[in-house]
């Protein structure tokens, strides 16, 4: 993967496929301590410990698990590349939460990449997740619920074009408004 | 710090855009579905995707239902699309860069005419 964004595409995917009807994304950077944390938590069906395991070591995932088996261990060494780490809490009935953590001057890491993008295809791929993201760099916040949208909209499908122009721009606008603000620091504190 | 695009302006899109075309709601014209297993996202699976809804947007296409679906064992083939449009049957077409996805959207979903050399053998 090229980028933290495709990663985080990659672990929503997981979600989906584990029967989730909410998924909750956060995305944070903290240029104070030079962390950037990404955290994944849905309401799926969870794994025990056995599948918890296997998910994560790239070694012993078969080619017929690969589908939750790939991409988590790929994270994982990304994340350890740069004074980082990565935790997944998970039972089963319990959903799964997965929480990555980079250094984020750490001259490996990737780059966080086209975060509207992922949002926007998830949203509009599967509309029957209810999805949220967090993005946060320091103080400036821009959270995204897709509930009241799809509330407005009703039976009008989100591939509908005026309704992928709106989530496409809000996104957009929502996420650089964010990174904005950190390189213009008076704006962060309001 | 320019304000976001508010629920406000959804409510207003959404009042022009059922006055406009309030006849001919959706009948599912086409259904696109895009894989996004672990290598097509690596493959670029979310470009093509990105692509295909730039098409819908710009062309102003009504009635295409455009969803993910996970890995479908085709690694060496990724990014794959499979396109339904009507009755017809299915179509799977492979690596789909984000300029073919552009094709296929243009000769196939909106001309009908099937993209033979992108499809995948089998
Ligand atoms: S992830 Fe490789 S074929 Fe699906």
């Amino acid at each position: 993967m090229r980028e933290l964004a495709l990663h985080v595409l990659d672990i929503a995917e997981n979600s989906v496929e584990a029967g989730a009807t909410q998924v909750q994304i956060t995305v944070e950077e903290n240029t104070r301590d030079d962390r950037l944390k990404i955290v994944v938590e849905d309401n799926g069906r969870g794994m025990d410990e056995q599948l918890l395991a296997r998910v994560t070591d790239p070694f012993v995932t078969t080619r017929t698990t690969r589908k939750v088996g790939l991409g988590i261990p790929l994270l994982k060494a990304a994340a350890e590349a740069c004074n980082g780490s990565l935790w997944i809490t998970s039972a089963p009935g319990q959903g799964t939460r997965l929480e990555a953590e980079f250094q984020r001057s750490h001259i490996d890491r990737m780059p966080l990449g086209d975060l509207a993008g992922t949002l926007f295809t998830l949203v509009i791929a599967y509309p029957n997740v209810h999805w949220i993201l967090r993005y946060r760099i320091d103080h400036a916040e821009f959270i995204f619920d897709d509930e009241p949208i799809k509330k407005e909209l009703q039976d009008i499908p989100l591939t509908e074009p005026f309704v992928l122009a709106f989530i496409r721009e809000y996104l957009q606008r929502g996420i650089s408004n964010v990174q904005e603000a950190l390189a213009s620091p008076e704006l962060a504190h309001t | 710090m320019p304000v976001v695009k508010s629920l406000e302006d959804l409510k207003r899109l959404k009042e022009e855009a059922l006055a406009k075309r309030m006849a001919r709601t959706t009948t599912g014209r086409a259904q696109i579905t895009v894989a996004m297993g672990t290598c097509g996202i690596a493959a670029g699976a979310r470009d093509t995707m990105k692509a295909i809804l730039e098409v819908i947007e710009q062309e102003n296409l009504t009635g295409v239902v455009v969803t993910q679906t996970g890995c479908i064992g085709l690694c060496e083939w990724e990014p794959i699309v499979q396109v339904v449009v009507g009755d017809e049957p299915k179509v799977t077409y492979g690596k789909v860069s984000p300029e073919r996805a552009r094709q296929i959207m243009r000769e196939h979903v909106q001309g009908g005419r099937v993209v033979s050399e992108f499809l995948v053998p089998g």
